[in-house]
Parts: structure tokens; C-alpha cells; sequence
């Protein structure tokens, strides 16, 4: 029987072997992570549930290259993430990682459009976008909105140009952290169904962090995470 | 992609960008115009002294190069330098100051009217008394001042005889021997300086030397051709270091505003900075981006203190022409603005630094 961290595919994409993060606080250690192993096939649409403090924004962050670990092992798409220093993970997240938060974090100066341009430039791409990237726009149905600025987007439209920007250097997976978090029912059953879609039209990796077992129903598997710990 | 960052960015707070430029402006305007008073100032000084039409002045030997109203010496030499070989006319004038930049002169207006053809009138004549005043139309402009006015300076109430053309000698002009009463130069009549007129130009520099000779030393000669040359700011050690003080406080209100201009900049876009740090952008990215936005923000406030700096001069030439006379500096316009750019950036350091450093998740979780 598979550990509940484990796919049922072969070869993962990202493979997690007792991670453990420990947050200094003041004179006080902190174990936000103790022991986390967990494997996600290519392809997987996993969700990861979990309460407030049971550490899996740590893990998201990790994930994403956005935190160094304290102890344990991390491979993405056959990389230790353990061996990387800053500007090794900032190349990660430039080229194999692609975000989604709640609060969809659009730059607010630049139109929908250049939100999604502003993801290639750090990844140093240029040129016309490539036609994969044009289905995935058609896809998220947002091609006639974005010439806007995100203050005139509702908050379903800003996600989809948050989910376009996350896609656009096709990275190899997609970190989704609580992407529903503050839509309503009716964006949220959009949001997750493109997501949904994404994966299975595009086979896009995506590991998505929820508290809403509603929306975690979309993902091909789900892992519990509690007190730093995956649960079976 | 990373100018249309910067544009975007600067164009969203516009109230900030704005006023961080006009302030830019106002420093850039603020070196342009002084230097534009220290020339103009010394300039309608070269050239009032040039139109006096005199081939050399004497003044007193222990005077300071470009001072006129120096200790006064004795008229007595009047008449010595007129004998000298090559003198054709030598006329002596009084000045005392009245005012903040303007003294009074006192001359025989006869006697100057012979050196030089004299004053062009536009209003009112010469003097019909000892009284009388003689005021250019700089002064009567910003004066508003009329023929038959009557003036008090120098504790003493003079009535306007005539308004002159502007450009020869002192903006006020009264009679020599009634200011010289007033001033405390009459026992024996003193004057300040000598203007003398040769038969001949080309003989100007044997006789200096002949003047300086026969005067030993109570009064030093100079040909007017020097004298005026002299007017640089180069030549007036104070006016240099002034010039140096303002241009450091220049870049140091540059780097003030700047500073908390991006400083600001950057605690309101801690959020920004955080999600372009999670898409992969590098800190010398961000870097690149304030460094960016300060050299524009600078590059238009320069332009701005520039235009602003015709303002100034059209503002300073209109309300006190006679006080202030101001030019364009077109040779300090590159200064001026690497003066600012220079202030934008030592003020851009520290908060580009931070924003650099800042902590994509702290920043991503910033309210």
C-alpha cells in the first residue's frame, strides 16, 4: 500500500524525502515541518488540505523556492532543490515553477497582458508567444480582457490572468495556493474546472493547497497535512 | 519590459512623481539661477563699466580688485593725472552706498558728458540743482519711480531730474560736490576713483605704467580692458565657494528627496516587489528598476528646473532689474543636471538595497 504522500504513477516530479523546516522564534523553535514525505507524479493534479498552522504554506514555499528547508531532501523535475543557493532557486522559479495565490498578486500598474509578459521577461523569454500558450489563453477565456488593468478585472478574471501568468514559461508544475480562497461559489467551480482542464488538456503538474474539501474534490488525489506532518 | 515597469510605476503615483521632480526642478533652477546672478551681476557691471567709454581707472592702492566704493583719496590727484603724457580727459567719481547693491555716484555731469558723450535721457534732463537725482530706467521700473519724484537716500531728500538709459555707470547718479558733502568727502573733496581717456588707445599700456609711477602708490592704474576681464566668477574666491556650498546642498536635497521618495516607493510596493521576486525576478532586477525610475524621475526634474530656471530669470528681470541682473547658464545645464542625477542616486542606494533584499514571503504577506 502507497504512504499517503506517495502517486499512484511512476517517476515523480517532485519527490520529498523527511522534510523538516524549524522557524526560530525569538528563543523558541518552531517545527512547521517534521518529517514530510511526499511524491507527486508528472502530470498529477494533487490537493493538499489542511488547517491553519499545519504547516503546509511552509511546504508551498518551499516547494516554490521561496524558503530553504532545514533538513531532508527535495527534488523537482530532477533537481535537489537542497544543493541550490538564492539565485539557483530564483532560476527555479523562473523556469519550473509557476504560481497561483489567493489574492491572485497581479502587478496593479500593468494590464492583464503585461502581467502574463512581465513572467517571461524574469525568465528571460522574448518574441511572440508560443501557440501552446495562445490555447491556454483561449482556454481560460480571457483573451477579449487583457488589455486591462486588474482593477477593472472582477476577481474570477484576475485569477485566470494569474493562472495565464503562472503557465506562460510552461513551468513543470503549478503551485496553487488557496486559489479559490476568496472567490465566490460560482468563480471558484470556474476556476478549479480550468485548472481541472489545464491538467488534463496540457498534462500541467499541479499541486494545489486547500482548506476546502469542495474544492480539493477536483484534483486527481489528496494528501492531508496536520501539524507538519502528511496524515494517511 | 523593465522601462514600461518604470513608466507604469511613475505614471500610477503621479502626485508623487510629479513632486519629486518639481522639487529636482527647484534644485536644478536653484544652482542655474545663482549662477545666472553671479554672471549676470558681474556682466552689467563689465558692461556698464566698458560703456563708461574710459581707457584706464585708478583707484585707491589698498582696494580690492572689483570694489567700487573703496576708501575715497583726495582729489588732488585730478588734476596730477590729467598732466600725465597721452591723458586727454580724466574725470574723478564719488561712490557711496546707499542700498543693498546700488550705491550712489557722484560726478561733475558736465565734466562726464565731455569724457563720454554722457547719459541718453528717455525722461526729465540733467540736474538743475544740487539736489537732483539721476535714476536709470531699471531702477524707475522697479521703483516705480517718476521726473519730479522726490527720493530720500543716504539720509537726504533728492528730487528726480531725469530717467537715463540703463548701462553706463551706477543705476542712481547725483551731483559730485552734494554727496561728497553728505558723505563726509569734502574736507579736502574726496573721490573714489578716476577715469581717465587717452589721445590715443594704442598707448594704454605705457601709459599705466607712467600712472602707476607718478602716483606712487597712493593710487593704483589699470587699463579698463584688464579691469573688466576681471569680472569672472573665477576671480572672486567667495562667490566660488558660495557657488560650491549650493551645488553640495544641491545634491544633498537631491538625495534627501530621492531617499524618501523610493524609500516610500518601496514600503508601498513591499507587496510588488514580493511577486516579481516569486516570478523569478533577480535582485539586481529590481535594483535595475529603481535605479531606472530614480534616473528618469531625475532626468525630468532637471528638464524642469531648466525650463523653470526662464522663470526665474523672467520673474527676477521683471520684479528687480535694478537690484538683480540674471542670465542662462546653457554651460551649466549639463552640471546642474548631473548634480541632480548624482543626489537621485546616493538617495536611491539605500531603499534600492532594501527592496532588493526584501524577503519574497514576508513581502507576499505584506497588508
Amino acid at each position: 500500500m502507497n504512504s499517503p504522500g506517495t502517486p499512484a504513477t511512476a517517476e515523480p516530479i517532485i519527490r520529498v524525502r523527511n522534510l523538516r523546516k524549524i522557524y526560530r522564534l525569538g528563543e523558541v523553535d518552531v517545527q512547521a515541518l517534521r518529517g514530510v514525505d511526499l511524491a507527486v507524479g508528472r502530470g498529477e493534479f494533487l490537493a493538499m488540505v489542511g488547517p491553519s498552522g499545519s504547516g503546509k504554506s511552509t511546504l508551498f514555499h518551499i516547494l516554490g523556492g521561496l524558503l530553504a528547508p532545514t533538513d531532508g531532501e527535495i527534488w523537482i523535475d530532477g533537481e535537489n532543490l537542497r544543493q541550490m543557493s538564492d539565485s539557483g532557486r530564483t532560476l527555479l522559479r523562473q523556469q519550473k515553477i509557476g504560481f497561483v495565490f489567493q489574492k491572485y498578486n497581479l502587478l496593479p500598474t500593468l494590464t492583464a497582458d503585461d502581467n502574463i509578459e512581465v513572467a517571461r521577461y524574469f525568465a528571460g523569454r522574448e518574441g511572440p508567444r508560443d501557440p501552446a500558450f495562445v490555447e491556454v489563453l483561449e482556454l481560460l477565456g480571457i483573451r477579449g480582457r487583457l488589455h486591462h488593468k486588474p482593477r477593472a478585472l472582477s476577481g474570477g478574471e484576475q485569477q485566470r490572468v494569474a493562472i495565464a501568468r503562472a503557465l506562460v514559461n510552461h513551468p513543470a508544475i503549478l503551485l496553487a495556493d488557496e486559489p479559490t480562497g476568496n472567490l465566490d461559489t460560482e468563480n471558484s467551480n470556474a476556476v478549479l474546472g480550468l485548472l481541472r482542464k489545464v491538467n488534463q488538456t496540457v498534462g500541467q503538474t499541479i499541486l494545489m493547497i486547500t482548506h476546502n474539501p469542495e474544492a480539493a474534490a477536483f484534483a486527481d488525489r489528496t494528501v492531508s497535512i496536520r501539524d507538519g506532518r502528511l496524515q494517511g | 519590459m523593465i522601462n514600461k515597469i518604470v513608466i507604469e510605476n511613475l505614471k500610477s503615483r503621479w502626485v508623487r512623481t510629479l513632486l519629486s521632480a518639481l522639487i529636482i526642478g527647484v534644485q536644478v533652477t536653484s544652482i542655474l539661477t545663482l549662477l545666472g546672478l553671479s554672471r549676470g551681476m558681474l556682466q552689467d557691471q563689465a558692461t556698464r563699466t566698458r560703456a563708461l567709454g574710459a581707457d584706464i581707472f585708478l583707484k585707491p592702492g589698498s582696494s580690492t580688485p572689483l570694489s567700487f566704493t573703496s576708501a575715497p583719496v583726495s582729489e588732488k590727484f585730478l588734476p596730477l593725472v590729467a598732466k600725465q603724457p597721452h591723458v586727454k580727459q580724466a574725470v574723478g567719481v564719488l561712490f557711496v552706498p546707499a542700498m543693498l547693491l546700488t550705491p550712489v555716484s557722484g560726478l561733475d555731469l558736465a565734466e562726464f558728458t565731455r569724457f563720454n558723450g554722457g547719459f541718453k535721457f528717455i525722461k526729465g534732463g540733467p540736474f538743475r540743482g544740487p539736489d537732483d537725482l539721476i535714476v536709470d530706467d531699471y531702477y524707475a521700473r522697479q521703483n516705480n519711480v517718476h521726473v519730479g519724484d522726490k527720493l530720500k537716500l543716504i539720509n537726504h531728500l533728492w528730487q528726480v531730474s531725469g530717467i537715463v538709459e540703463s548701462g553706463r555707470l551706477g543705476r542712481l547718479v547725483v551731483p559730485l560736490r552734494t554727496l561728497q558733502r553728505l558723505s563726509g568727502n569734502s574736507d579736502p573733496p574726496r573721490i573714489t576713483q578716476i577715469f581717465v581717456k587717452l589721445d590715443d588707445p594704442a598707448y594704454t599700456p605705457q601709459a599705466v605704467d607712467q600712472l602707476n609711477e607718478a602716483m606712487q602708490g597712493n593710487l593704483q592704474a589699470v587699463s579698463m580692458e584688464a579691469f573688466v576681464s576681471q569680472y569672472s566668477i573665477n576671480n572672486i574666491p567667495v562667490l566660488k565657494s558660495f557657488i560650491w556650498v549650493v551645488n553640495v546642498l544641491a545634491i544633498f536635497v537631491g538625495f534627501l528627496v530621492v531617499f524618501l521618495s523610493m524609500y516610500t516607493a518601496v514600503i508601498e510596493r513591499t507587496r510588488e516587489i514580493g511577486i516579481m521576486k516569486a516570478l523569478g525576478a533577480r535582485p539586481r532586477t529590481i535594483l535595475n528598476l529603481l535605479i531606472r525610475e530614480t534616473v528618469l524621475l531625475a532626468a525630468a526634474g532637471s528638464l524642469l528646473g531648466i525650463v523653470m530656471s526662464f522663470g526665474a530669470q523672467a520673474l527676477i528681470m521683471t520684479l528687480v532689474p535694478a537690484s538683480l541682473q540674471v542670465v542662462q547658464v546653457p554651460d551649466w545645464w549639463g552640471y546642474a543636471s548631473l548634480i541632480a542625477v548624482t543626489g537621485a542616486l546616493l538617495g536611491a542606494i539605500y531603499p534600492g538595497l532594501k527592496a532588493a533584499r526584501q524577503d519574497a514571503i514576508e513581502a507576499l504577506a505584506y497588508e
